[in-house]
């Protein structure tokens, strides 16, 4: 395993004292950390353990459970593709698929360069406005394929 | 109490209120089938729904492990809905099992294929995908095979109720969903104690100890001397592989049927845990007149040091640096005994029979090898040996009752014996330690504050003038509160006993079974009583002997007297004391 910087024992410690009060502090703390360093590993939960006296295998058990925690670092910029019923009927499936094409990643993966991860998410209650792609917390409404190649040139672009 | 009138069948009955429909049934003479449920709904989750019954007031079926009786309730379970609904549950659960039955070692003990025989489950009516499976055979005491799971949680539940911290959670979700230590890593990977308390509970061959019978086969293959102890617990479980009511003591047979299996000499551990008392009442001893690290605190039981060294690295040296009593027995085996019979001792080969799954991985610790040779070669666990005596032929009822060889190593005391159960240890040492002290026996012979299942057991006793105060806990959730006093310099303790598993080796994780489902001639509440039932026939065999001591033992002091001088000796710190080690990586 490999071994946290002081800093960010230090950084884990403060915010587990955040929330270690709360009556259920485990999804508060690793919901934090998550938006913190973008991810949630086993090093990390096992200073949340310590801390909180709930066991890492449980701790392990929530992060994998919700899609929202991650083990490994996310990309900077998170597609969330929905493909929950009312988008996966208005084609969800080849919006995402577009994605993994040009992207060059499967769902859950990330880019070499960092830059994208691709998520598959179940029903974000957008249904209205299906199929819906997140990008960072921005919502594109009934996506289509063809937008798919211009939507990752408009992030690709901010970098350069 | 409230009571609420129910009828199960149009047969009226009154129960408790609050019990689940499963416990009201069981208690009115019906046996529902159930799979996940374990003791009194402690590990329901409603999950395996093969428990379903119908009652009325509910929607649909329900499963009974959960659902609570009511007012005026009617249950069906014998109604071709339930009894339909409760067979599919089954099938559904073999669609995503490996259905290797006669390959797994489970066969013959397996709750999924007795609740398949009673629900009438086909094989293969539903085929599709399975879940991928993970075989983790890296760690020498415990097995998981998750192809066998069915995601009951027990293991999850007693590992959590047993040690606090568990090391066993579910992972991801839905389909993918499997039970493992945190990230599906080995038990070799993890902090996990070995214990063996999940394999006790799990209801299919998804964990299960690790065999080491071929071993054995091997070198009695090969023309070893092939020497065999039992631990005491051994003897208050060992029966029931053979349908014995929970807690029949069974010493005679055991021995009997050993000395039938080709061992050469068949001994009882109980003569290592008298020369476990002598060193360790006498370092405790030392370390009260020397100024030495006080508490000073047990170190019989390989689960407990373990959790040791992977949560209290700091405050190892107040472990006692014995070591446990099969290896302390096999050290002895390896040289005095060897030397008295003139045997090279890498011809010899020391088979211990424990309770436990933990001692199979203790056996391999580089600090339990002496002069380039382990103490003890295999361990197998109770259930082993039942597999190893029905394998060779012999009717375990049928056996006369035979004596465990005399000579050199062979007596005991029953101070040996209580070492099976929590509180036993601490009896043994202070039956010795107030005879040092006070230079007589202990009138009443038994220290009865020690006894019993409480989780921390305190108690002081007067020692030549001294006040000294004793704690005894089994379990590591009650073990952390008396460590972190350590740790912060507030124990008020001199002298500790700690046990890994809950009411000690009697309950060690290598031990018989107790499955109600399968048990139908024991009461409803064995799951309650089997520890009290299997520590009272080692407090028995205790009171049948002559000798209670373990400082009485005519062979020990003849031990001490020819070969290791004495207690805490030059020589005997050699061959009977122990390190450990302060720096385990918890995970890897």
């Amino acid at each position: 395993m490999q071994k946290l910087s002081e800093a960010a024992v230090a950084k884990i410690n403060e915010i587990c004292d955040r929330h270690i009060n709360d009556k259920t502090p485990l999804m508060m703390i690793l919901s934090d950390i998550q938006k913190e360093y973008g991810y949630v590993p086993v090093e990390v939960q096992e200073i949340v353990s310590e801390k909180t006296g709930i066991s890492v295998a449980e701790i392990y058990g929530v992060v994998t459970f919700y899609s929202f925690f991650s083990l490994k670092p996310k990309g900077k910029y998170i597609i969330g593709c929905c493909l929950g019923t009312a988008c996966y009927v208005k084609g969800a499936q080849q919006i995402i698929d577009k994605f993994s094409e040009i992207l060059g990643i499967g769902p859950g993966e990330t880019t070499e360069d960092g830059l994208f991860t691709l998520d598959a998410l179940r029903c974000i209650g957008a249904c209205g406005i299906a199929p819906a792609v997140t990008i960072n917390g921005t919502v594109y409404p009934k996506m289509e394929v063809g937008q798919v190649a211009g939507v990752i040139e408009q992030y690709r672009s901010k970098e350069d | 109490m409230s009571l609420v009138n129910i009828k199960i069948e149009g047969v009226p009955y009154q129960v408790e209120a609050g019990l689940t429909i499963l416990e009201a049934a069981r208690r009115c003479g019906y046996d529902i089938p159930s799979l996940c449920t374990f003791n009194n709904g402690q590990c329901s989750q409603g999950s395996c729904r093969v428990c379903l019954v119908e009652a009325t007031g509910a929607r649909g079926l329900v499963a009974s492990c959960v659902y609570p009786v009511a007012e005026g309730m009617e249950i069906r379970i014998s109604s071709p809905k339930a009894v339909k609904a409760r067979r599919t549950s089954v099938e559904l659960i073999l669609s995503n099992h490996n259905k290797n039955c006669q390959q797994c070692p489970k066969n013959g003990n397996c709750e999924l294929l007795n609740v398949a025989k009673i629900t009438g489950a086909r094989e293969n009516v539903f085929v599709g995908e399975k879940t991928p499976t993970t075989f983790d055979d890296v760690s020498p005491s415990i097995v998981r095979d998750t192809s066998k799971c069915i995601l009951c949680g027990r293991c999850v539940a007693r590992c959590q109720e047993a040690h606090g911290n568990g090391i066993l959670g579910f992972e991801n979700r839905g389909f993918s969903t499997i039970v493992a230590p945190a990230g599906n890593r080995s038990f070799a990977d993890s902090p996990c104690l070995l214990c063996g308390q999940c394999v006790s509970v799990c209801p299919t061959g998804a964990l299960m100890e690790k065999s080491e019978i071929t071993k054995i086969d091997e070198a009695m293959a090969a023309g070893k001397h092939v020497i065999v102890q039992t631990a005491p617990a051994v003897r208050a479980s060992l029966g029931e592989e053979f349908g014995m009511p929970v807690g029949t003591p069974v010493t005679g047979k055991m021995v009997a049927a050993l000395k039938r299996l080709g061992f050469d000499k068949v001994y009882d551990t109980n003569f290592g845990a008298d020369l476990t008392i002598m060193e360790e009442a006498n370092e405790l001893l030392a370390r009260v007149n020397n100024g030495g690290t006080l508490p000073m605190i047990t170190s019989c039981s390989p689960g407990w040091v373990n959790y040791a060294e992977y949560y209290y690295g700091d405050c190892l040296d107040h472990l006692s640096s014995c070591k446990s009593p099969h290896e302390m027995e096999g050290a002895i085996l390896k040289s005095y005994y060897a030397e008295k019979n003139g045997i090279d001792p890498k011809d010899i080969f020391v088979v211990s029979i424990m309770p436990c799954t933990a001692k199979k991985y203790e056996k391999d610790r580089p600090a339990l090898v002496t002069n380039g040779l382990k103490d003890v070669d295999v361990v197998l666990t109770t259930r082993e040996l039942g597999n190893l005596i029905k394998r060779s032929g012999i009717n375990f009822a049928k056996l006369p009752d035979e004596e465990f060889d005399q000579d050199l190593v062979g007596t005991y005391t029953g101070a040996g014996v209580i070492f099976g159960v929590t509180g036993g240890v601490m009896e043994a040492a202070l039956r010795t330690a107030y005879y040092v002290l006070e230079g007589k026996e202990y009138g009443p012979v038994n220290f009865t504050e020690v006894r019993g299942f409480d989780g921390l057991k305190e108690a002081t006793f007067v020692l030549a003038g001294k006040e000294i105060k004793i704690a005894v806990a089994h379990g590591m959730k009650n073990a952390k509160p008396i460590m972190d006093d350590i740790r912060a310099g507030k124990s008020p303790y001199t002298f500790i006993e700690i046990m890994c598993c809950p009411g000690g080796c009697i309950n060690g994780g290598g031990q018989s079974y107790v499955r109600p489902t399968m048990l139908p001639n024991e009461a409803l509440d064995i799951l309650d009583t089997y520890k009290a039932k299997r520590a009272a026939a080692l407090y028995s065999e205790d009171e049948r002997q002559a000798l209670r001591q373990s400082h009485n033992n005519p062979q020990i002091q003849q031990l001490y007297k020819e070969f290791l001088g004495e207690p805490n000796s030059h020589k005997a710190h050699e061959l009977l004391h122990t390190t450990y080690v302060s720096d385990r990586v918890r995970f890897k």
